[in-house]
């Protein structure tokens, strides 16, 4: 006696390879790609390096030691002999040139940092991005209308990038006067050519993919198909992007304030002013220009390698 | 009338300071209601040309001409503007494409994809729209609609994905669907699923079918009525049993002489067309195929083979074709190589 039909016995089938493999339901490809980057040394690494950074930046300044800006051991500096104290138990990592703990400079410095790559990096990310979609939108649409938009567009971006980076930077720093939103501004500025090109050029390699053809050929309207289809598969590598931008854009603020072109604010400890005005007494303590420069080194390096490690786990051709 | 009438197409390329390149050369052919036709031909033969060139989704270019007409239903798809044109795509003309996985957004769960086109042409929003993408999946064969509504692309098996596309396709119900080399990308078992599926769609809901393939086998499973094309122009139409049976173009002899026999001895060497389709003679210098072509004469060169009509609708592109019983049963009728000793 048959109980099972065919039919019904090729769908209990099928339910049984359904269940086998239950437990990867719903993965989108950026949980794919996490999961891909719990895998890699070089991300863990780097991830770790930031995440200390992070919780340095942010919970660090209310459990300093001391304030800053205080002017504590003055008296225990002696330029003249060459002697400022060095790391002790009151100051782990000594006290800088005009007696103030270099060690809470060191930490709440790092919210100075933390906030100046940050806030650059999305400056650039919003107004490039911005720039970026907007022209490779246009270019998709096509028409006389579309090209004139996008070839605007980019021979503006074109001419930002004719300028070396740093040099720009300078230039925005000094016809704004020299403060921390100034930094801000000028490095993020710097990085918008970076974005712009980016998400258009990803958008327009993907105007010419498959789904977005059969996405035509069922009658959706262009304005939708750029929204809902190319934008979110150009977004990998801008994300990417934006990870590596903020370790340049660290270095970049630095140098900014290394030039005096930073925050005008001396009490604000920040790690490119604190490198800058370490430099004449770096024959008496290089611990005070090598902090601050460590500093930067590590939190650029973390983003960097996180950054890159993203860079392959977003990669389509990496994907099995 | 036909339900869609393609009248002397041709597809012309042309860039600055080169030779222009007809893909698609005065191709005509006509599906009615119900119908599935096929267009067959070795790849750069102007199939899929063909099919975006009635679809509108010829990449616009500088030195693009499009010329000859697709009426569809009364209208001439190939004069409509750009909104009208969007609004047939998807609702009244669909279209199935090769590669599943490239035509999905990878980004994007299915359920969405299959919803954008309800909302698009049926106005349907939210849980409405839900449900009708999970009966559509349903509709296609995909089991646990509900769930699979939330996957993304590269969850689906192969066959899985081509059968959401298939429900994409086929969600506003259109009256003419194309399917372009539906099956290419796909292992056989799931190739004829799908094939079964797209039968029971045809049956089921009337919709006429153009099937674009390279496959004999689809085709002698499938169409009722074949074109061949060959260089961008139809060599040959009729409809499937007398095609099969008595080929009479040369090309496709060459093409039927050229799939691989069960009943072939071993050893045996399959038997392709010589030559290949780069080997191409331009039209108005005569038969494009007469560079690869057995049957060749002193005629087929310097004037065009003008389409020559038979009995019962075929019709076919030569001025020397195969005589009926054509050049593949007379092959057959040879005596078959005895099967050689199994070697030790």
């Amino acid at each position: 006696m048959t109980l099972i039909s065919g039919k019904k016995k090729e769908r209990i089938d099928r339910l049984a390879e359904l269940a086998a493999r239950d437990d990867e339901r719903g993965v989108s490809l950026w949980q794919e790609a996490l999961r891909r980057l719990r895998r890699n040394p070089a991300a863990i690494v780097g991830a770790v390096v930031l995440g200390v950074f992070l919780v340095i930046a942010i919970v660090g300044p209310f459990l300093v030691p001391h304030a800053p800006e205080a002017q504590l051991w003055k008296g225990e500096v002696r330029e003249n002999i060459g002697y400022i104290p060095g790391a002790r138990a009151e100051n782990w990592f000594g006290v800088d040139h005009i007696g103030r703990d270099e060690f809470s400079r060191m930490i709440v410095g790092a919210r100075q940092t933390l906030l100046v790559g940050v806030v650059a990096t999305m400056i650039g990310l919003a107004v490039g991005s911005l720039i970026g979609g907007i022209a490779g939108a246009a270019a998709g649409l096509g028409g006389r209308w579309g090209r004139a938009v996008d070839n605007v567009l980019m021979r503006f971006i074109d001419m930002l990038l004719a300028m070396p980076s740093l040099l720009l930077a300078i230039s925005i720093a000094a016809i704004l006067g020299a403060s921390l939103t100034t930094v801000m501004i000028a490095v993020g500025t710097v990085s918008v050519p970076v974005f712009a090109r980016l998400l258009r050029g990803s958008m327009i390699a993907q105007s010419n993919s498959d789904y977005v053809l059969a996405a035509t050929s069922l009658g959706v309207r262009k304005p939708k198909i750029a929204l809902a289809h190319v934008v979110p598969n150009s977004l990998a590598p801008v994300i990417v992007q934006a990870t590596l931008t903020l370790a340049t854009a660290i270095i970049e603020a630095a140098a900014l304030s290394f030039l005096g072109l930073g925050n005008n604010d001396a009490s604000i400890p920040e790690w490119g002013m604190m490198l800058a005005d370490a430099q004449r007494y770096i024959d008496i303590a290089p611990r005070l220009a090598i902090l601050p420069a460590l500093g930067i080194i590590i939190t650029a390096l973390g983003f960097t390698l996180l950054g890159e490690a993203m860079r392959e786990a977003l990669d389509p051709k990496l994907r099995k | 009338m036909a339900l869609l009438e393609v009248d002397d197409l041709s597809v012309t390329f042309a860039r600055r300071g080169q030779r222009a390149v007809h893909a698609v050369d005065g191709v005509s052919f006509s599906v009615d209601a119900g119908e599935v036709v096929g267009l067959v031909g070795e790849s750069g033969c102007g199939k899929s040309v063909t099919s975006l060139a009635i679809m509108g989704l010829l990449p616009k270019q500088p030195g693009l001409r499009v010329g000859g007409k697709a009426v569809f239903d009364g209208t001439d798809l190939l004069q409509l503007d750009d909104r009208s044109r969007r609004d047939i795509r998807g609702r009244d003309i669909a279209m199935i494409f090769q590669d599943p996985l490239s035509s999905l957004n990878p980004v994007v769960p299915i359920g969405l994809q299959v919803t954008e086109v309800l909302t698009r042409h049926r106005g349907m929003k939210g849980d409405v729209a839900t449900k009708e993408a999970a009966r559509l999946l349903d509709r296609v064969g995909i089991p646990d609609p509900t769930r699979r509504l939330k996957e993304y692309p590269h969850q689906l098996s192969g066959g899985m994905r081509q059968r959401a596309l298939i429900a994409m396709a086929v969600a506003c119900q259109p009256r003419l669907l194309i399917a372009d080399e539906p099956t290419t990308a796909l292992d056989v078992t799931i190739q004829a699923q799908i094939l079964e599926l797209l039968k029971d769609l045809v049956r089921d809901s009337g919709t006429a079918l153009v099937m674009i393939t390279h496959d004999l086998g689809v085709v002698a499973g499938m169409c009722d009525s074949i074109n061949v094309l060959y260089g961008g122009r139809v060599v040959e139409t009729a409809r499937r049993r007398p095609l099969f049976r008595e080929p009479r173009h040369p090309y496709t002899v060459g093409l039927l002489g050229s799939v691989p026999r069960l009943d072939a001895g071993r050893g045996e060497r399959l038997n392709p067309i010589p030559g290949s389709v780069r080997d191409l003679l331009p039209w108005p210098d005569g038969c494009a195929f007469s560079p690869r072509c057995t049957r060749r004469l002193d005629a087929c060169v310097g004037e065009p083979p003008e389409l020559v009509l038979a009995h019962d609708g075929r019709s076919y592109r030569c001025v020397n074709p195969a005589p009926v019983p054509g050049l593949a049963r007379a092959a057959d009728a040879a005596p078959v190589p005895a099967p050689r000793e199994e070697e030790k």
